[in-house]
């Protein structure tokens, strides 16, 4: 059995060859493929869609949850369209709905069925891949083949963002990642001498010069951008809670206004077993701040950028008898930016009644996260379809452009 | 990565340090240190789980105690009487770690944790993690793995953590009784197949972990570490859980622990336990055979994990390749204080601020914030996971600044790079190394390049 992980290992995260050393090479702006900026987030634990982007137009899920409160009016959720609402906590992001900044797709999932394990759904959400994949150790995380067919990609153009390694980037193309809060401040002789212990360690001695670069470059804190606001943007006070995720997305946004064009991070607290409706406040609240974040700190930019949040599969249609969800099959998906075409819930309602349900227990998935993806990816970079169901996807039906960008 | 035979105290203990004395320990030596009783348990004690369960049943009636009054210091006392508690454990730990022979049980007791992943999300569980790791996971890390299979899941951090406190079976009696009805919970049921026992390819499916789901129920929290059991909670009638029928009417414990003890034993479970403890001492993608020979062991003595780690160390891939494996970050600052000369006496003594900016503050940004995994799978094995660039920023710059705390917490002075070399490789450094360590121009800079290299940081 292979490990987590294993299977998008075959090359390290700067896998290639280290003969220019990738990110230190000067990036310009006319170098680097195109404009548009493309924002991934995973969002661990299985976030429930239907009670982020609740279907209260649907009569069973009122039925189904009798205690998790949904549509407007409970919960503070915000009706959207007369048939979905948003989750209360998400209300700071109503704004960007209505300037047509902010959409969703619902009843999506990856291809992964049955099981119901995260970590494998997360592996398969990250591989892009479907679970027919004869040889496992093959697969590589989706947004490293798109830095594979991407134009005048450098080691710099796609970022790993959080002190987590992120499998959708790895893979043969090189990467750069880095955590916010990571610092390394040596003397010149110091870092000489390392350079020298870990020449004949490629790991090693690929991450550690990236280390040895990116840990002398000078901090970046919140607050210290020039943009106006950051954190005051926010509604009400910004907890710890939040804090970290702004970290994450300030960081991603300072590379995205140079020379990097892919940022990918993940937040967890979506696997709402118990007491759902204190667990999933917080989880939107940090995402929420993310997205505010992402918009404040990438400025004019923001208009060239497209954000996805997608999570390994959705919750079970009815609550469980601890106020929670357990692990299920369709869920929602955000898309964000200027870049999008938003204001607008994407997918094909599978309904709620129990025939209509996976497995009689789960959303019934009606769309492929990776279509929308796809089709954004497409519209952003401008690739052929075969590009993006040959080489990103490899095996995908992209079927018929939902339109979701701009 | 170097050809010849792995140093056991490198690859199994709890690595070098001037205080060691044997230094190249073989598989005899490790198994003697298993052998003995668990000395140092008593030495540097950690919180046990009827205290930690004592401050979760003071904490509601804490917050009410503050209620109406301004400065509110009940439950703040009561907070900080539960991290404490926390760091107190943390600080057992290292100690055990820098005091062990060489350090097995150590290592067996750090692999077993992560095995059996908690986390305590709310600030009145927090003790209850490292309590989980003394009462049900370090005793058994010698014995029977049915035996800590059934400890470590029925234990009320284990619980907690993967929602089995209020999971209740559709058809009991408390459902019938409640007007929104009962309900189960599937967590823990399907983490204990996957990840505890068969693995996630092992031959179950989703009725088993419904099925498994329905017998759990009736499981409750006591006030210590052995489950309480509320029949009114569980679903009447029995259960069939890869096709073995458990429990009727009506509903016990026993029923519970006999599904466990079938797991325990299963051949997908010894598969994927064997697998698992190779890829953690061994190397990322072990030997067929090493794999193979302990599944067998584990298969020929239900589990009994003394022999499945004799038959490991018996095995010469389990000495092959040495530097194969990345430390954890766990295991790197702890071998790196014990390499240093620390002493368990002085972890345990000094100043609890000073202790979490040597020991813990950078385990964060090194990826592994002590007892909080992201997810119940524990932490990543491959060493590509662990050697990022932020990974690699955490551990240098711990390696540059925190030894220089260390040894004068311990009341000596910086050794000299030359011979700190020997002391903390056992021989097995290379040419550039030592090189490199020569021309430091800081004691510091020198230590610190010895602990930032790929040799100490593999083993």
């Amino acid at each position: 059995m292979l490990t987590r992980r294993v299977f998008l290992k075959g090359a390290s995260v700067l896998g290639c060859s280290a003969a220019a050393h990738p990110l230190i090479s000067t990036v310009t702006l006319a170098s680097v493929p195109g404009d548009s900026r493309l924002v991934v987030i995973v969002l661990r634990g299985a976030m429930d869609g239907l009670d982020v982007l609740q279907p209260y137009g649907d009569p069973m899920l009122a039925a189904y949850r009798p205690n998790l409160k949904t549509g407007p009016g409970a919960g503070a959720a915000a009706d959207l369209d007369g048939f979905y609402a948003l989750h209360g906590g998400l209300s700071g992001l109503m704004p960007l709905w209505a300037a047509g900044e902010l959409g969703f797709a619902h009843a999506v999932s990856t291809p992964y069925r049955d099981k119901r394990s995260h970590f494998d759904g997360q592996d398969i959400l990250e591989a892009g891949t479907g679970p027919d994949v004869p040889d496992p150790s093959a697969r590589e995380g989706w947004l490293n083949r798109l830095v594979q067919v991407l134009p005048g990609a450098t080691a710099e153009t796609a970022f790993s963002v959080g002190v987590e390694d992120m499998l959708i980037l790895q893979g043969r193309a090189p990467v750069s990642s880095w955590a916010p809060e990571a610092r390394l401040s040596l003397t010149p002789q110091a870092r000489l001498l390392l350079e020298q212990v870990y020449h004949d360690d490629a790991l090693f001695r690929e991450a550690a010069a990236l280390a040895m670069e990116l840990g002398a470059e000078p901090v970046l804190a919140a607050g210290m951008t020039d943009e106006p606001g950051d954190a005051a943007m926010l509604p009400g006070a910004v907890s710890g809670n939040a804090q970290a995720g702004i970290a994450l997305a300030e960081f991603a946004a300072d590379k995205l206004r140079g020379g990097t064009r892919i940022a990918s991070f993940s937040l967890t607290g979506w696997d709402t077993h118990r007491g759902q409706a204190p667990m999933m406040a917080k989880a939107l609240e940090r995402l929420q701040a993310v997205i505010l974040a992402l918009k404040t700190g990438l400025g004019p930019v923001w208009a060239q950028t497209t954000v996805l949040a997608v999570t390994e599969f959705g919750r079970t249609a009815r609550e469980n008898g601890s106020r929670g969800t357990d692990h299920g099959t369709g869920g929602a998906m955000l898309m964000a930016g200027g870049a999008v075409r938003g204001g607008r819930v994407y997918g094909r309602w599978p309904g709620l009644a129990e025939a209509d349900l996976y497995d009689g227990r789960d959303l019934m998935p009606t769309g492929d996260v990776r279509a929308y993806a796809g089709w954004a990816m497409r519209g952003m970079f401008g690739f052929e379809r075969s590009v993006i169901e040959g080489g990103v996807f490899p095996g995908l039906d992209l079927g018929e452009d939902p339109g979701i960008l701009l | 990565m170097a050809g010849g035979r792995a140093n056991g105290a490198i690859r199994f203990g709890a690595g070098l340090g001037p205080a060691v004395r044997n230094i190249d320990p073989g598989a005899a030596d490790l198994l003697a240190e298993l052998a003995g009783p668990d000395v140092l348990a008593d030495t540097f004690p950690a919180v046990r789980t009827a205290a930690a369960m004592d401050m979760v049943a003071r904490y509601a009636p804490a917050k009410r105690a503050d209620r109406g009054t301004e400065a509110g210091t009940a439950q703040k006392d009561l907070k900080d009487e539960i991290n404490a508690a926390l760091v107190e454990s943390w600080r057992a730990m290292a100690a055990r770690w820098m005091d062990a022979e060489i350090g097995f049980r150590e290592r067996l007791t750090l692999f077993w944790t992560d095995h059996f992943t908690v986390r305590a999300r709310n600030a009145r569980h927090r003790a209850l993690a490292p309590a989980h790791i003394e009462d049900a996971v370090r005793p058994h890390v010698t014995g029977r793995f049915a035996d800590m299979l059934k400890a470590a899941v029925t234990h009320p951090m284990m619980m907690i953590y993967l929602s089995q406190v209020g999971s209740i079976g559709p058809n009991s009696a408390t459902a019938k009784k409640r007007r929104a009805g009962g309900g189960l919970n599937e967590n823990l049921a399907r983490e204990v197949l996957e990840l505890h026992t068969l693995g996630v390819g092992g031959g179950y499916g989703q009725d088993d972990v419904r099925q498994f789901a329905e017998l759990l129920t009736g499981l409750a929290l006591s006030k210590d570490a052995q489950p309480g059991f509320r029949e009114a909670n569980a679903e009447p009638g029995s259960e069939e859980v890869l096709g073995a029928s458990y429990g009727g009417d009506p509903a016990r414990l026993e029923d519970i622990y006999a599904a466990l003890d079938d797991l325990a034993v299963h051949p997908d479970t010894a598969g994927h336990i064997a697998r698992k403890l190779a890829v953690h001492f061994v190397s990322d993608t072990p030997d067929a055979g090493l794999v193979g020979a302990m599944a067998d062991a584990f298969a020929a003595t239900g589990g009994d994990l003394t022999a499945v780690y004799a038959a490991m160390l018996a095995h010469p891939a389990a000495w092959a390749e040495p530097g194969a494996k990345v430390r954890w970050p766990v295991d790197y600052v702890l071998a790196g204080a014990r390499a240093l000369g620390l002493d368990g006496r002085t972890l345990v003594t000094m100043p609890r601020r000073r202790f979490r900016a040597l020991l813990t503050d950078q385990l964060d940004v090194m990826g592994q914030p002590w007892l909080q995994a992201p997810g119940p799978d524990g932490w990543p094995e491959e060493a590509e996971a662990w050697v990022t660039p932020q990974g690699m920023a955490a551990r240098i710059d711990w390696a540059m600044r925190a030894p220089a705390g260390l040894v004068a917490a311990a009341g000596g002075a910086m050794p000299d790079p030359r011979g700190f070399v020997e002391v903390a490789l056992g021989g097995q450094a290379d040419a550039a190394l030592v090189r490199a360590a020569e021309r430091a121009e800081t004691r510091e800079d020198g230590i610190g390049l010895i602990l930032a290299s790929p040799g100490f940081n593999r083993r």
